[in-house]
């Protein structure tokens, strides 16, 4: 069964200067690893896949599900993907307490209640936040923060998870630790991952199925294959 | 004593100033969402025009929501045949002039608010299932609503401040239109200085206090939106 399907092509143009992305690959893996220098085009593939961003043609399926489809008009909106996204810079709300920030996605409606479900604090229990739950986003170290975003996004219940450059934000000390706890956190939620780097340490440490992006393209893994194992 | 003449303007000013601004921010918050962050020439081209109420002449401003609101103008006369309504000379009329003259501030103060908003944090609210009408009530404006609220304030003390094209459209008629910029100007005229006087000093405490409550509400602001 294939996972996720992507076959996308899409030109960005900034001042003067012109970005052709041209990405296909496809996986069945729990762990995909996007590997690749800056500039690559990791993210736009990630907010592509996510909805936020429209490729010029192509194609993108998750589980057999069309999300994209430029031959067939098909675009289904950010919002009916059921994709989560971890940020970068996490994205947190912060107006809105970590309970609240978790519970985001839980309850439709114009207002930001204060209710929070079982569900949610188990989440918030599970990622060690429980001490932290009326605390505000900016209270909190980068690597709470990490893990409120990842309970955010898996609050949500999403077929699948994104992650753009987890531990970019950390210091190199948390990260070996982060790894870990985002890696089971993942599998206990048994959520498959899309998660992008440049680091080739979290390459290593994820396992998982490798596309390397170099320049907007899809390159055959070529560095330290023995590197990445499946785990 | 002559203070208590100042009441009626005053109450009337009041009056008209907060529907103007009630109004004038419902549209510039409405019209700010829909231009978007992205600037583009075209929108802001349209803000440009939107703007003019701004920098026309309050007398130009006047004739043209004569011209629109009048007897005969498109709109006064639909309003005046279907309906039997007419504004002109009204202090509903002095409303919609106030409104007018206020709303580009509304307007530019919102799209400055809504475009300083992270837009990463509206994607993120996407992702999570919201939807645009959810991401903006739960994301956009809570980020926002200080940007909001100083336009609002200033359009409040425009409103207030409204003398050119509340003449043209509602005239100055003591106890019906005639609010306190207007009542202030009809007694210097008529060579009352006591009446002026005391018009002129519930303005200044009035600007006084409103200025006091601003402050108050955008205490934690950063910057205010000055056009």
């Amino acid at each position: 069964m294939t996972r996720i399907a992507v076959a996308i092509d899409k030109r960005i143009r900034a001042d003067r200067r012109e970005f052709q992305l041209s990405i296909q690959f496809e996986s069945d893996a729990d762990v995909t690893v996007m590997y690749g220098p800056s500039g690559a085009g990791k993210t736009l593939t990630l907010q592509a896949i996510a909805g936020l961003l429209r490729p010029d043609s192509g194609h993108i399926a998750l589980n057999e599900r069309t999300l994209f489809d430029s031959a067939k008009s098909i675009d289904v909106p950010a919002r009916k993907r059921d994709i989560g996204f971890v940020f970068q810079e996490y994205a947190l709300f912060p107006h809105l307490t970590v309970l609240q920030n978790v519970a985001f996605g839980r309850r439709r409606g114009w207002w930001n209640r204060n209710a929070i479900d079982e569900e949610v604090r188990a989440i918030v229990a599970r990622m060690h936040l429980e001490r932290f739950g009326d605390a505000f986003p900016l209270e909190l170290s980068g690597g709470q923060q990490q893990r409120v975003a990842l309970a955010r996004a898996l609050a949500c219940k999403p077929h699948l998870l994104l992650l753009d450059e987890p531990f970019s934000a950390l210091d190199t000390e948390l990260r070996g630790q982060l790894r870990t706890e985002l890696i089971q956190a993942a599998r206990d939620a048994a959520i498959p991952m899309l998660v992008i780097t440049h680091d080739s340490d979290d390459v290593a440490a994820f396992g998982g199925k490798l596309v390397n992006v170099e320049n907007g393209r899809v390159i055959p893994p070529n560095i330290g294959a023995t590197h990445f194992q499946t785990t | 004593m002559m203070l208590s003449e100042a009441i009626v303007p005053l109450l009337l000013t009041l009056k008209v100033a907060t529907l103007a601004t009630v109004f004038a921010s419902i549209v510039g918050i409405a019209v700010a969402k829909f231009l978007g962050r992205r600037r583009t020439f075209a929108r802001d081209v349209v803000e440009s025009l939107l703007t003019l109420p701004l920098v026309l002449p309050p007398t130009v401003l006047g004739y043209y929501l004569l011209v629109v609101l009048g007897h005969n103008g498109f709109f006064g006369a639909w309003l005046m045949r279907d309906f039997g309504i007419s504004l002109i000379f009204t202090w509903q009329g002095a409303v919609i002039a106030a409104a007018v003259a206020a709303f580009p501030l509304t307007l530019r103060a919102a799209r400055a608010a809504f475009s300083d908003v992270d837009a990463q944090l509206e994607n993120a609210a996407r992702t999570l299932g919201a939807s645009e009408s959810e991401v903006f009530f739960r994301v956009t404006f809570p980020l926002a609503w200080r940007g909001v609220l100083a336009g609002a304030l200033l359009a409040f003390a425009r409103a207030m401040g409204e003398f050119g094209a509340t003449l043209m459209v509602a005239g100055s008629l003591p106890g019906r239109t005639q609010t306190l910029s207007l009542a202030i100007y009809d007694a210097v005229m008529a060579g009352d200085d006591a009446r002026a006087n005391a018009l002129v000093i519930v303005s200044l405490v009035t600007a006084v206090v409103v200025l006091l409550i601003a402050a108050r509400l955008l205490q934690r602001t950063q910057r205010m939106t000055l056009t």
